[in-house]
């Protein structure tokens, strides 16, 4: 086990990365129980409007990324009028609303390869930080790394207080618990619903541009791995829970980058998906799922 | 009963198609006005860009002979195949079977070309790949040749086998590291050409290093290797990955030369991070013959950018194609592949082209340093 | 008893002398010919799914996991022992008896997870198989890994396609009529109260789960022996999608719902080529989730919402109990 701890930090990049989608997956998942295939794709779409804000628009890149954010909150809140409040309207169930994700899915990624919008090729993502390394006791640090570590840190703090310390954070956990319940106290849910999409589309975009510091190569495709990824990272953690999120997305990363490092790199998505399918066996609601008896 | 209603839909449906159909009659041959000329290849999904590169250097050669050849008019079907066999085996089965098309160019990738072939091969319609090197396109799993099927690309070996000499002979390098997708048949066939070259001129590959076409993040792999200190990177892969895979490297600090294949080549290679590693090319633009000047300088004007691999492929393997109609005189399937295989020292921008017993281009490959701002430098001829 | 089996076995034998007939003048084409036997293939794969999903409310994402575990087990058969009618037989077999032992031993343990969670274990069984199948060049050279298995004789033909399409059909309406079939429903409409009243639900969700994957094994060596090369890219999670998508836009809870839009869907696909013109090829996919996105939204309960088309109207009866407003697994 040579370099365990570079390895480890390794997948603790990859983990923060997964962990600002997964917890977008699972915001709205609570809300209304719908996984959102389409997050990965906003994911794409945060990505791709940092780097135009950086290159084309000349940004200095913070501005940029908050402009990323700012444009996939839109794009989070669009998706969920368009496509998906028009089901809930008509109270369709909710595999119906699963299918549409997926053509929302397809629709993003489809749309925005045509060459009028942001075309097919694999762009290079000009450097935003100088290459910075150092060598600490044996294990190299990178500046990305800590960029990466420090900005997710940041935001899930920040999300952390919105939820649990304003009110419209009350009003999402309100909505999540009860739905009708919160309606009848007074709560405008499809507002609510929309600031979830807002929110947890604003974070995607976030990790977007800081997927695209770090592995600085962006396409429309890109988004459907690591969403995978991060929805099965938040089911791990148990879905509908941010704690959860961030959890599972912390072990998603480290299984994958030790898999890789130590076992085989043939075999390392079946060994994440086997360890998850394992988990669920063990705890059917992921591990920090909460174990609600069936209603009958 | 309750199929019944389905029935008349479905057969309603058939009915439909039917009409866009005709009836199986024999192949109208020479004689006809126009030719029609099938292309295969990814215009959507993932991989559209390699097929939208290769179907530009297509156009261009079509273009250049003013839709022409010979007496005839040519008209170019193009279909989208999303890189997936099951649609371009529909893809060809069509064009063959209901657009009569006199040949094939395409598909891009090796997975279609393989499936395509077999289809080929059935309705007896020459086919000819731009850019998918997997050996078995040519060649069924008994050894036989498709006879029917052609490509304008190096097979995998060649390239692996010239870089690996120009590692151990002019460079000095003795131990190497090896990536391959595991996915991609072009990345597998350069890697064991250059590891079997290499170890044979007394080298060493320390790491011989696997990978899927959807990883991005290598940090893990990089953290091992650099423990190994190689000298040399081989990274046989297209652009996108390439670039990644060499930014992880340089976090890890493995600061060596690194080589690759022709998949380097592309505007969006990332310069910054490979400057100073050598690819195996098809040309040069430093090459002064008229082929390649002509067809940079039009590409150019053309399109707005600097060409690709795939579309100097794609531009070869139209310019073969028409060619051998013109030399055959005939759109006959057996006259057409007839002309195709006697193909002798044609002016490809890939060298002066003929076609070995298997199908495979005979040419020799530039080995070109990248520079820091995106262009290449000549360095030698390999053959 | 008898005249009800009859009508359909003569209605089908009519639509196939018919299709059969216009096949072999030529009035459907060779290329339309072979969409057409996709389609059905499609068809055995989605009443493979409709009876896990649609009438035992198991929802699986693994689908394309046990059409493509056929499709190897069966081009392998016809690989080893050559191509001919009787091997083409045993391959089809094997490939379905796999599959369907496959579905038993994972199926098992994982039918115990409820709604999104069987969802997403399923999906995870899918990428599992894929990146087996990416590796299976280690196991023999001949599946070809991700390289791509080639060189499997062109076997399947209408016949054997119309026909095993008929035999799915027919298989799983006698099963949804059957006690079993009830019961089924019952699990999927409430399975703590099948359980309560006495019902063994996890035999009945495994048996729909174990007939099912049999079915898209099945499915998928007619696959094989169709296109003769597969490649494990083939049957990714995406195309687990594809086939969840044809289940439900068809109606969860109608086979024929299934039936039709599982023809519908692939020659609409196909369709698509030919309406958007040269200048618009690389607009297929936004069309394609335009339609999706439209469809789905229009009819939520999918185009036949629970019911069947029939005449008789016993199973429209039956299913359309309990057929609107379910939610997703």
């Amino acid at each position: 086990m040579e370099h365990l701890l570079e390895q480890t930090l390794n997948g603790l990049q990859l983990g923060f990365v997964y962990a600002l989608i997964a917890v977008g997956y699972t915001m709205v998942y609570g809300i209304i129980k719908l996984i959102n295939f389409a997050h990965g794709d906003v994911f794409m779409v945060g990505a791709f409007l940092a780097y135009f804000g950086f290159t084309s628009w000349g940004l200095p890149w913070p501005v940029a990324v908050l402009v990323s954010m700012a444009g996939c909150a839109v794009l989070g809140v669009g998706i969920e009028r368009l496509a998906y409040r028009p089901l809930r309207a008509r109270g369709a169930p909710r595999i119906a609303a699963l299918i549409t994700a997926i053509g929302v899915s397809l629709f993003i990624e489809y749309f925005t390869s045509l060459n009028f919008v942001f075309g097919s090729d694999y762009r290079n993502v000009p450097r935003v930080l100088p290459d910075r390394r150092w060598e600490l006791g044996g294990i190299t640090v990178t500046n990305v790394q800590l960029l990466v570590l420090v900005t997710v840190l940041v935001l899930v703090a920040s999300l952390q207080f919105v939820v649990y310390r304003t009110r419209v954070g009350k009003a999402m956990r309100a909505v999540a618990q009860d739905t009708d319940a919160a309606r009848l106290m007074g709560i405008d849910v499809d507002r609510i619903i929309a600031c979830t999409f807002a929110l947890g589309s604003a974070l995607a975009a976030a990790a977007g541009a800081l997927f695209a510091v770090a592995y600085p190569q962006i396409h429309p495709f890109m988004g459907i791995m690591p969403g995978l990824k991060a929805f099965t990272a938040a089911v791990l953690g148990g879905i509908g829970s941010i704690p959860g999120a961030l959890l599972g997305a912390l072990v998603m990363g480290q299984v994958e980058v030790l898999t890789a490092a130590y076992v085989t790199t043939d075999f390392r998505d079946a060994i994440a998906f086997a360890l998850l399918i394992l988990v669920l066996l063990l705890r059917p609601t992921g591990l920090l799922g909460k174990t609600a008896p069936e209603k009958v | 009963m309750k199929r019944i209603l389905a029935g008349f839909l479905v057969a309603s449906l058939f009915a439909l198609a039917a009409c866009g159909g005709r009836s199986p009659a024999g192949r109208s041959g020479a004689g006809a006005e126009t030719v029609k000329i099938g292309w295969i290849g990814p215009l959507s999904g993932a991989n559209k860009t390699y097929g939208e590169s290769a179907k530009r250097g297509v156009e261009l050669a079509l273009e250049e002979a003013g839709y022409k050849v010979g007496d005839l008019t040519v008209e170019l079907i193009a279909g989208d195949d999303r890189s997936d066999s099951t649609e371009a085996v529909n893809l060809a089965t069509k064009m063959m079977t209901q657009d009569r098309v006199a040949a094939i160019i395409g598909p891009v990738t090796s997975g279609s070309a393989i499936a395509v072939s077999a289809i080929a091969e059935t309705y007896k319609v020459p086919m000819i790949t731009a850019t998918a090197t997997a050996p078995k396109v040519t060649v069924n799993d008994d050894g036989k040749r498709k006879p029917f099927v052609f490509r304008a690309c190096f097979i995998d070996p060649f390239q692996g086998q010239a870089a690996a000499n120009f590692a151990s002979r002019e460079l000095g390098l003795k131990r190497a590291a090896v990536f391959y997708d595991k996915g991609n048949d072009y990345t597998i066939g350069l890697a064991e050409a250059f590891r079997e070259t290499f170890e044979a001129n007394g080298g060493e590959v320390v790491a011989w290093q696997s990978y899927s076409s959807e990883d991005t993040d290598f940090s893990a792999i990089m953290t091992n290797v650099a423990a190994l200190k190689p000298d040399v990177l081989y990274l046989p892969d297209y652009y996108g990955r390439v670039s990644l895979i060499a930014k992880a490297a340089k976090d890890k600090g493995i600061n060596v030369p690194m080589l690759g294949g022709d998949g380097w080549d592309s505007p969006d290679l990332d310069s910054a991070t490979l400057a100073g590693g050598y690819v195996t090319a098809h040309y040069s633009e430093q090459d002064q013959r008229e082929a390649v000047q002509q067809f940079a300088t039009r590409f150019q004007e053309r399109y707005g950018e600097r060409p690709d691999s795939f579309a100097a492929l794609g531009y070869d393997a139209a310019k073969l194609l028409l060619g051998a109609i013109e030399r055959a005189g005939s759109t006959d399937g057996e006259a057409l592949r007839a002309a195709l295989q006697s193909t002798q020292d044609f002016p490809a921008v890939g060298g002066q082209l003929s076609f070995d017993e298997w199908g495979n281009p005979i040419k020799s490959a530039a080995l070109l340093q990248v520079q820091a701002d995106g262009s290449y430098k000549y360095i030698t001829n390999v053959d | 008893m008898r005249k009800q089996a009859f009508a359909p076995a003569a209605a089908a034998a009519v639509l196939y002398l018919g299709l059969a007939w216009l096949r072999q003048a030529g009035f459907i084409g060779i290329y339309w010919g072979q969409i057409m036997d996709l389609a059905l293939i499609t068809t055995i794969q989605a009443v493979g799914l409709s009876l896990i999903y649609g009438f035992a409310g198991q929802f699986s994402l693994g689908h394309a996991a046990f059409y493509g575990l056929g499709a190897y087990v069966a081009a392998f058969v016809t690989r080893a022992f050559g191509g001919n009618t009787l091997t083409f037989a045993l391959a089809l077999a094997a490939g379905a008896a796999t599959a369907g032992l496959v579905a038993l031993l994972i199926g098992l343990p994982i039918l115990r997870l409820r709604s999104d969670y069987l969802g997403i274990a399923t999906l995870g069984f899918g990428i599992i198989v894929k990146v087996l199948l990416d590796n299976a060049d280690k196991l023999s050279p001949v599946l070809g890994g991700a390289r791509g298995m080639a060189g499997i004789p062109r076997l399947t033909t209408f016949h054997w396609v119309f026909w095993l399409a008929v035999l799915s059909v027919w298989l799983a309406r006698n099963l949804v009529r059957s006690s079993h079939g009830r019961s089924c429903i019952a699990v999927r409409e409430d399975e703590v109260a099948a359980d309560i009243m006495g019902l063994d639900t996890t035999q009945f969700k495994t048996l729909a789960f174990v007939v099912g994957c049999a079915m898209a094994g099945l499915a998928g060596g007619l696959y094989a022996h169709l296109y003769s090369f597969l490649h494990p890219s083939s049957f990714d999670f995406l195309k687990s999608f594809d086939v969840l998508l044809v289940v439900v836009l068809g109606g969860l809870g109608s086979l024929t719902g299934t039936v039709v839009t599982a023809i519908g869907w692939v020659f609409l696909l196909e369709a698509l080529r030919g309406v958007l013109g040269q200048q618009f090829l690389d607009w297929r996919g936004v069309v394609y989730a335009l339609v999706l996105i439209v469809l789905m939204i229009l009819r939520p309960q999918g185009l036949m919402g629970g019911r069947e088309i029939s005449l008789d109207g016993v199973l429209g009866r039956a299913a359309a109990r309990g057929g609107a407003g379910r939610g997703a697994a």
